[in-house]
């Protein structure tokens, strides 16, 4: 472990909060009880689960019975669509986009074994889905839409109000993945007309392992398995209790500084966007306005991701990549290739995304590293034209 | 995830860069992820003299890359030749299963510069 760490990987996780840890922990110790007893001890756990439901509910502009606990996005999202699919009585059509998360684009593929028909939407240069593109792939068997927030690699806010009006003026469900959104963009659910909106308590420095899935009141979504009957059987298990009182705690306080921390968040953004475009060769990916406050993603020509990050982490920064070989896979990211980059930018991607303790000091420390480094690289690339 | 002869070669590579006076160079790509090696040789009286590479991949390409040239400097050219990929990653004390085949690359340029060395003299 390095003496210093510079992490800028929040997209990918983000710290948990000290208020958010000393609100879990007596419920890791001394507060044990089971919510579904009728005993005291499980009562008082029941009545603090309950008003982690209000909590969440009031941040994003729902009522509490629509809140449903669940272990995080990839449950969510699962609940969500195969639920929706699960509870018609034939089969249909679904629409999606092709820069979705695996979370969501599996789920996809596995209804389209099952015999559901699924329309994957292109994207913009800019990760941007169209209303019209979505319009047009409407058919009258199309009983779904889901298309993410905000997406995870490139920070693109896609247009949801507009998506969500569409969907509720042609009766269609409109499920959104906004893992990426909740707590760090304005979010108000009494406005968007949406019907499932997934989120995950560890990217707004919550704790792991606990996320939520809002459904609209009359949605029908029937569970994927059987159990004891909690969160209304749509999520049966025992709740994990520490988890969803963090998570209520941190959404609440991530609601409440968004402004703040958006300012922060935006001016950290502005300097690091500026300082990587000023060096040569480099692409911004995504777009750049329509985009979350901490998500920076660039290419850089001739060089490849993994290296790229293999040498910032021997520095103490944590970053990601689209890069192929950072997830083992023989291709890069599919949001790049989605959005027109060639094979080689595409695996020259860096992406950078900020939090709220990052610093200019952070920085600084990157702008120390990186440029020799993506130097040193290109040096020694094959592919590089320049002198070496 | 890399041991640390992985993480030296990546860091301190050896013989990077281009070789201005080459006898020959050799290249060799990876069909599946886009790897690019170049391998630069120069080559007195049937032995390698001097070598340099540039590879466009990830840490472990390019480690592989500085590893093989290391092995090679000093060889004949029918020593060098027997050289696989395998005893590349095996020089490196091992890479990640997931990883191996970004050293497929290493002693396969060094190969194709061989190869057009002996079709050229």
């Amino acid at each position: 472990m390095q003496e210093r760490l510079v992490y800028l990987d929040h997209g990918a996780t983000s710290p948990l909060r000290e208020e958010v840890l000393e609100a879990m922990l007596p419920f890791l110790k001394e507060r044990y009880g089971n919510p579904s007893s009728l005993h005291s001890p499980g009562r008082v756990i029941r009545q603090a689960v309950e008003e982690a439901r209000e909590k969440t509910a009031l941040a994003l502009g729902a009522e509490p019975d629509e809140i449903f606990f669940t272990s995080g996005g990839t449950e969510s999202n699962n609940i969500a669509i195969r639920g929706a699919a699960r509870a018609r009585r034939s089969k249909g059509h679904l629409i999606t986009t092709s820069i979705e998360h695996h979370a969501v684009l599996d789920v996809c593929k596995g209804l389209a074994e099952d015999g559901f028909s699924v329309t994957y939407l292109p994207v913009d240069r800019y990760g941007l889905v169209s209303l019209e593109m979505v319009e047009k792939a409407l058919r009258p068997d199309t009983f779904m839409i889901s298309i993410m927030m905000a997406n995870n690699e490139v920070g693109t806010i896609e247009p949801v109000a507009e998506i969500g009006a569409l969907a509720r003026e042609r009766g269609v469900l409109f499920h959104t993945d906004a893992v990426q959104a909740v707590g760090q963009i304005p979010l108000d659910l009494r406005e968007l007309k949406i019907d499932l909106l997934t989120l995950s308590a560890h990217k707004f420095n919550g704790p792991k392992g606990v996320g939520a899935l809002y459904v609209r009141r009359g949605t029908p979504v029937a569970p994927l398995y059987d159990g004891g009957g909690q969160e209304k059987a749509l999520r049966p298990g025992t709740e994990n209790v520490p988890g969803i009182v963090g998570l209520a705690r941190a959404l609440e306080l991530a609601v409440e500084e968004l402004p703040e921390k958006t300012r922060h968040l935006l001016a950290l953004r502005r300097r690091l966007i500026e300082g990587l475009l000023a060096m040569d060769d480099t692409v911004l990916n995504g777009h750049p306005t329509a985009r979350l406050p901490g998500n920076v993603n660039v290419s850089f020509n001739y060089i490849e991701g993994e290296a790229l990050l293999l040498g910032l982490d021997l520095e103490g920064i944590a970053a990601s990549s689209g890069s192929a070989c950072t997830a083992g896979s023989p291709e890069p990211s599919h949001v790049l290739l989605a959005m027109g980059l060639g094979h080689q930018l595409a695996r020259g991607s860096l992406r950078l995304t900020l939090g709220r303790e990052n610093s200019d000091a952070c920085l600084d420390h990157l702008f120390s590293v990186l440029p020799p480094l993506v130097e040193r690289l290109r040096k020694m690339s094959a592919l590089y034209p320049g002198q070496s | 995830m890399y041991n640390e002869k992985v993480i030296d070669h990546f860091t301190n590579p050896r013989n990077a860069g281009k070789m201005a006076e080459a006898d020959i160079i050799g290249e060799a790509g990876s069909f599946k992820c886009g790897d690019t090696m170049k391998i630069y040789l120069k080559i007195e009286q049937g032995r390698i003299s001097d070598v340099k590479f540039q590879t466009f991949g990830c840490g472990a390409a390019i480690a592989s890359s500085s590893m093989l040239t290391e092995m090679v400097k000093g060889k004949t050219l029918e020593e060098a030749q027997r050289i696989t990929n395998e005893d590349v990653a095996l020089e490196l004390g091992g890479l990640p299963p997931l990883k191996l085949h970004c050293s497929n690359l290493a002693a396969d340029a060094l190969r194709d510069a061989i190869r057009r060395y002996r079709e050229k003299v």
